[in-house]
């Protein structure tokens, strides 16, 4: 990482402006700053030896540009300054701190010439680095062994369990099944495990001739429900049974969309409510409609601020991991089962570690600083 | 070729944006950016396609002479209208404006603000002392929030050599019971989201394109 400083009154060049007589002696140093695009620069100083509770402007001069210009202001305690005004890679800039007086303007010497660099690997991120892997490979490995035919069970998860009865429920009541795939994009895993369960859902109410009526919120939700929907009913041997109209498009609003869902509620009168995916400030409304409504209702939601409210208005609730635990129970597929194998493992070890930090903290013996 | 061309495209896109998590230099953010510039640009299409879902849904509701086919009428008159003055006099004045701010917002507060009803009602049940668990919930309960209004302050003793008010502990149980419950389901989340992710760049996971 290149730097460059101030030391002392030596290092001034000439016509770097030296500092006036009187003028303090701190020590000014640039660096490039770490873990970035190349856009920063980072000016540090000691604030013990910087004018005492002065308000310090920081100036720049862009080679080729004579000149120093401010680009912020910071007071002389803080010891610190990053420059992100308009850097490019490929200028070399210096800079220098100014500061009023009684006696007049103050002025450190300039610092010696420094060009911002992007980094290749962001050292901050360094434990993620670490843990993804290794989480990952345990996944891969717990999937290969799966494949090569190792067994694995798993615990009854009763909210998944319920999802027979829920359908068998809305058939023998010859009503609709209602079920909401979140608030969230496609891109968001909670909803890709929402949609994985709706898959399954649509499936089984097709052979049994129950309709399920999916509103979205997102469009792109919208389309992958449809195509999910679509080969639900060709995988249960009711192709005939696919309505567009069952899986559409509400509102891209939030409370617009809750208002959808309930205006459904009350309308259709579903017997099963299913809410999957992602939920904010709307999931309350959701469920105790639904509650209200008399219908049985199964939840599956991540976000751990709106677990609460489905617990108490919901029959059953997926609770964080296993909505992501959905797709391989319901399916059973050993391949997908070896991968909730290996989450566990990294479950396991991770209680494991916590422990041990538990156990150090209590004695006094700090080893997590380079996670930091 | 249908079926291996997304899962080829999940495969490097999610390695892709995987890897990039680690990498700040700009020749690799600069793919990043043109990727989410892309998403924004589908994202727009199928938007389309959700207006369009829209008008066929309530359109279908109307001819058929469904129950609710007055609401869908209104539903299709405010979009018809929202589109038509954002054309003739841009979304950032005009009528276009006036109906968000005076007939939007309002609406989509006053569903918000029915939460307080729906809190009160759902947080009745919970609270119900039914047994042991409803019991300590109700006591827990009690305890915070009443930790958390001016006499919770006010309601203080001593304990060990210190002084512990009703704040107090309604804070030890929000900033230690409760976060420690809190990070656990976090944990779960977290190691469940990676495994989904993984599932889905090896191509286990084929839920999200129709097909399993």
């Amino acid at each position: 990482m290149a730097a460059a400083h101030w030391a002392g009154p030596s290092c001034a060049q000439p016509g770097d402006g030296a500092p006036a007589a009187g003028a303090p002696s701190f020590r000014v140093s640039v660096d490039d700053s770490p873990n970035d695009n190349g856009s920063a620069l980072t000016l540090t100083w000691s604030p013990a030896e910087a004018a005492a509770g002065a308000v310090l402007t920081v100036l720049r001069e862009t080679a080729g540009e004579p000149g120093f210009a401010p680009v912020g202001r910071v007071q002389s305690g803080v010891g610190t300054f990053e420059d992100t005004r308009g850097l490019a890679r490929d200028r070399r800039y210096r800079y220098r701190l100014s500061w009023d007086t009684a006696e007049g303007v103050r002025r450190t010497p300039a610092t010696g010439w420094i060009s911002p660099r992007a980094q290749w690997f962001d050292r901050s991120r360094l434990a993620v680095a670490v843990a993804v892997p290794a989480f990952s490979l345990l996944v891969l490995v717990s999937i290969l062994r799966a494949r090569r035919g190792a067994r694995s069970s798993i615990r009854r998860i009763q909210g998944l369990e319920a999802v027979d009865e829920a359908i068998g429920r809305a058939t023998e009541m010859g009503k609709p099944i209602l079920f909401s795939p979140g608030i969230d994009e496609a891109d968001q895993p909670g909803t890709i495990a929402g949609l994985a369960i709706l898959g399954k859902v649509i499936e089984r109410a097709a052979r049994s001739g129950t309709r399920t009526i999916v509103p979205n919120r997102d469009p792109v939700v919208m389309t992958v429900a449809r195509a999910i929907g679509q080969e639900a009913c060709l995988v249960a041997g009711r192709p005939e049974f696919y309505r567009d109209e069952d899986i559409y498009y509400a509102t891209y609003s939030q409370f617009g969309y809750a208002a959808a869902m309930v205006g459904t509620m009350v309308r259709e009168r579903p017997a099963v409510n299913f809410f999957m995916g992602n939920f904010a400030g709307e999931a309350l409304i959701l469920a105790e409609t639904g509650y209200t409504m008399g219908a049985m209702q199964i939840a599956g939601c991540d976000a751990d601020t709106q677990l609460p409210f489905f617990i108490t208005t919901c029959d059953y609730t997926l609770i964080g991991e296993e909505l992501y635990a959905a797709s391989a129970y319901l399916s059973r597929d050993p391949v997908l089962l070896g991968s909730l194998k290996g989450q566990d493992l990294a479950k396991a070890i991770l209680i494991g570690l916590i422990g041990v930090g538990v156990l150090l903290a209590i004695v006094g013996i700090e080893i997590g600083g380079f996670l930091r | 070729m249908s079926r291996t061309f997304p899962i080829v495209v999940a495969f490097v896109l999610g390695v892709f944006m995987a890897v990039q998590f680690f990498i700040p230099h700009p020749r690799v953010t600069g793919i990043y950016n043109t990727l989410l510039d892309i998403k924004q640009v589908v994202l727009g299409c199928t938007f389309m396609l959700g207006v369009l879902s829209l008008i066929q849904f309530h359109s279908r509701r109307i001819r058929r002479r469904h129950s609710g086919a007055g609401y869908s009428a209104v539903a299709l008159a405010g979009l018809a209208a929202m589109v038509a003055t954002a054309l003739v006099w841009g979304t950032e004045q005009g009528p276009y404006r006036w109906m968000f701010n005076h007939v939007q917002a309002p609406m989509q507060a006053t569903m918000f603000s029915l939460l307080a009803f729906f809190v009160a009602s759902a947080a009745y049940r919970a609270f119900r002392v039914r047994n042991l668990d409803a019991s300590v919930l109700l006591a827990v309960g009690v305890l915070v929030m009443l930790g958390r209004v001016t006499v919770g302050s006010v309601v203080s003793w001593e304990w060990g050599g210190e002084t512990v008010s009703l704040t107090t502990v309604s804070e030890w149980f929000l900033h230690s019971v409760n976060v420690a419950a809190k990070r656990g389901i976090l944990i779960g989340v977290g190691l469940g989201m990676i495994a989904t992710a993984l599932r889905i760049i090896v191509g286990l996971e084929r839920t999200y394109l129709g097909r399993d």
